[in-house]
């Protein structure tokens, strides 16, 4: 039998500045022996609220959040009203979500000139080009093809694009890095309308347009679209919502979200890409020495600390649960480590599963904050082998002139205090 | 007995195989197509009949971009459409048409599917021709006589025509 511990050895710490070992989540007792100990003296008689003494709302066809949790909002940018609506966003606060699903009100959008409202019953999706067949499908024809539903992220290219910059914006996680969700897709493998259509072998690219007022377009390797590129038409179990892509999008995962075209109306198999703006303008990273990498469409391994972020005010010293986001878009998350020192010691946070390809993992691990400063960072190892780099590092690699696929760490300073706020460290 | 069971269920597992897909796709022709396939390739393909000079192009674009663009593209409150010439591999990179864009062909793409922002696919070829002309002519890669179209287009060279290197199907870390 194995040896176990003792309730509260387990409070050892594994890395500087308070960060225990993971296991502590794992066993539930020894926690709540600790956590529980300052509760104990109080002597007050409990009041009835007035929800246990009168009946409740009668139930409502589609249901909303408690009005208590109002402040839970997606942000939306401060842009220009001139050219409204031009260019815009919503970003998802993970700094109030929990788990690794993003709701679907709450999840993040980047739209080009609006969101269109598109009638289902008008709305085809057209195959063309290098096929044997031009077809086109009507929605209620795609919803009769066996379905397959599979959870993915999609993060804008975009996202943290903020941390080139040369000073820390104190801006909050939702701010920082919020063009990016979780979310379980079900809809049609692509490669099955593409057999359908029948792939004349000079094809090596497939052309993607949307459907709105921006007719979004972008160039798609042939090989991910018989990969795993999904055509897309539900969205956490009910049909996708307008600002992600209704009735129709698609779904590439692991590629910057701008691929994952939305109102998917078109299909075009080429030899080349079509270098589209969307390809060349945008969402290519400009180097250092004024070279451009163009079609890097990975978005490689990344971690993000969700609770504590900013905004976040620490209730004085003792136990905290550090919480965050992993994800990769070339595989698995395999480990996630975090630091309470600004990355001079680390400590294994645990994952909380199901730990799912190209999708967000929540990782967690206990902290005992001793009401001094503090860095906190996270790094993610994905399956690959390859390891989250430093903010430094990355911009070493590729200079600060990218914009697109910031992947680098982001450092939290807690402060005396307890404010917590974003630095370069 | 038992092993067909477990072949039954694994096939249902993944029903995705082409085989068994209904095949609704209803055929259509490119003809019938054409009206949506708006898209250029960098070597011309799709290229409409018609044409424009810059002198054209200015007329439109005063009327129809400049309160978004700025005069002589010069952008705010929306993008700046030219400038930044030489600027890629230093501090201050500015990148516009002129300065970054690989292709020509790009612009009246962009241009006939997507602008003026409040009013897309209004213009004419021939308005899309003049205003890529114009484009052009501010950044300097076409003279003010320059006419643009089907043919003339594609074979205009950007400057940073050289300076786009594919990642794909390698990674950049
Ligand atoms: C109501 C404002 C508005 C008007 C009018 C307008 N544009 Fe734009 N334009 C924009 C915005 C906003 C963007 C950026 C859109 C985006 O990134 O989603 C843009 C982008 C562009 C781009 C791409 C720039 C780049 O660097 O990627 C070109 C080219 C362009 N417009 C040309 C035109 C032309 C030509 C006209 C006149 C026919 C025009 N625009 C009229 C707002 C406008």
């Amino acid at each position: 039998m194995a040896k176990r511990k003792q309730p509260g050895t387990d409070l050892e710490p594994v890395a500087g500045n308070g960060l225990l070992h993971r296991r502590m989540f794992l066993r539930g007792g020894a926690v709540a022996g600790v956590l529980g100990a300052a509760s104990l003296a109080q002597a007050e008689p409990l009041a009835v609220p007035e929800w246990v003494t009168k009946p409740g709302k009668r139930p409502q066809p589609y249901t909303q959040p408690s009005p208590f949790e109002q402040g839970v909002q997606r942000m939306l940018p401060d842009q220009n009203p001139l050219y409204e609506p031009g260019s815009a966003s919503g970003r998802t606060p993970h700094q109030f979500l929990e788990g690794m699903v993003t709701p679907n009100g709450l999840h993040f959008e980047v739209t080009h000139n609006g969101v269109p409202e598109i009638d289902p019953a008008r709305h085809l999706l057209v195959i063309h080009g290098l096929v044997k067949r031009p077809l086109k499908f009507t929605v209620d024809s795609l919803l009769r093809y066996p379905m397959t539903s599979r959870l993915h992220f999609i993060e804008c290219a975009g996202n943290s694009a903020s941390l080139y910059g040369s000073t820390a914006v104190k801006g909050s996680v939702q701010q920082l890095h919020g063009l990016l969700s979780g979310a379980e897709w079900t809809g049609v493998p692509l490669s099955v309308l593409l057999d359908e259509a029948g792939i004349d072998p000079k094809a090596k690219w497939v052309y993607a347009e949307g459907g709105d007022a921006s007719s979004v377009t972008r160039s798609i390797p042939l090989a991910k679209c018989m990969d795993d590129v999904l055509v897309a038409l539900y969205q956490n179990g009910e049909r996708l919502r307008p600002n992600n892509g209704y009735p129709v999008r698609l779904l590439v995962p692991g590629f910057q979200g701008n691929m994952n075209i939305k109102w998917l109306r078109r299909l075009r198999l080429t030899e080349e890409p079509m270098q589209t703006r969307y390809e060349t303008s945008r969402y290519s990273l400009l180097l250092a020495d004024g070279k451009t990498a163009q079609f890097k469409f990975q978005l490689d391994a990344k971690s993000i600390i969700t609770r504590p972020s900013p905004g976040y005010q620490m209730q004085g010293p003792g136990l905290y649960e550090i919480s965050g986001l992993a994800w990769s878009g070339n595989g698995t998350v395999k480990q996630v480590e975090v630091s309470a020192d600004g990355g001079k010691s680390w400590a294994v946070a645990a994952l909380s599963g199901p730990v799912l390809p190209k999708m967000l993992t929540r990782f967690r691990a206990p902290w005992k904050w001793d009401g001094g400063p503090a860095v906190l960072q996270s790094r993610v190892t994905d399956d690959t082998g390859y390891v989250q780099p430093t903010r430094d590092a990355l911009i070493a690699a590729r200079g600060n002139k990218a914009n697109y696929h910031y992947n680098g760490m982001t450092s939290w300073n807690v402060a005396g205090g307890g404010e917590v706020t974003h630095v370069y460290a | 007995m038992f092993m067909r069971k477990v072949l039954v269920l694994t096939a249902l597992a993944f029903p995705a195989a082409a085989a068994e897909a209904p095949h609704l796709g209803q055929p259509i022709t490119e003809a019938d197509i054409a009206p949506w396939a708006i898209d250029i390739a960098p070597d011309g393909r799709g290229l409409p009949a018609g044409s424009g000079n810059a002198a054209k192009g200015e007329e439109i674009y005063v009327e129809k971009c400049a309160a978004c663009h700025g005069f002589d593209g010069a952008g705010q409150p929306a993008d700046a459409l030219a400038g930044g010439q030489g600027s890629l591999g230093t501090a201050k990179a500015v990148k516009t048409i002129g300065s970054f864009w690989p292709y020509a062909t790009i612009i009246f793409d962009y241009t006939r599917r997507a602008m003026p922002l409040n009013n897309p696919q209004t213009l004419t070829n021939d308005e899309v021709y003049a205003l890529t002309a114009y484009i052009l002519k501010l950044n300097g890669i076409i003279g003010a006589k320059d006419v643009m179209n089907a043919k003339s287009l594609p074979r205009v060279k950007m400057p940073n025509r050289d300076g786009f290197v594919q990642i794909w199907p390698g990674n950049l870390k």
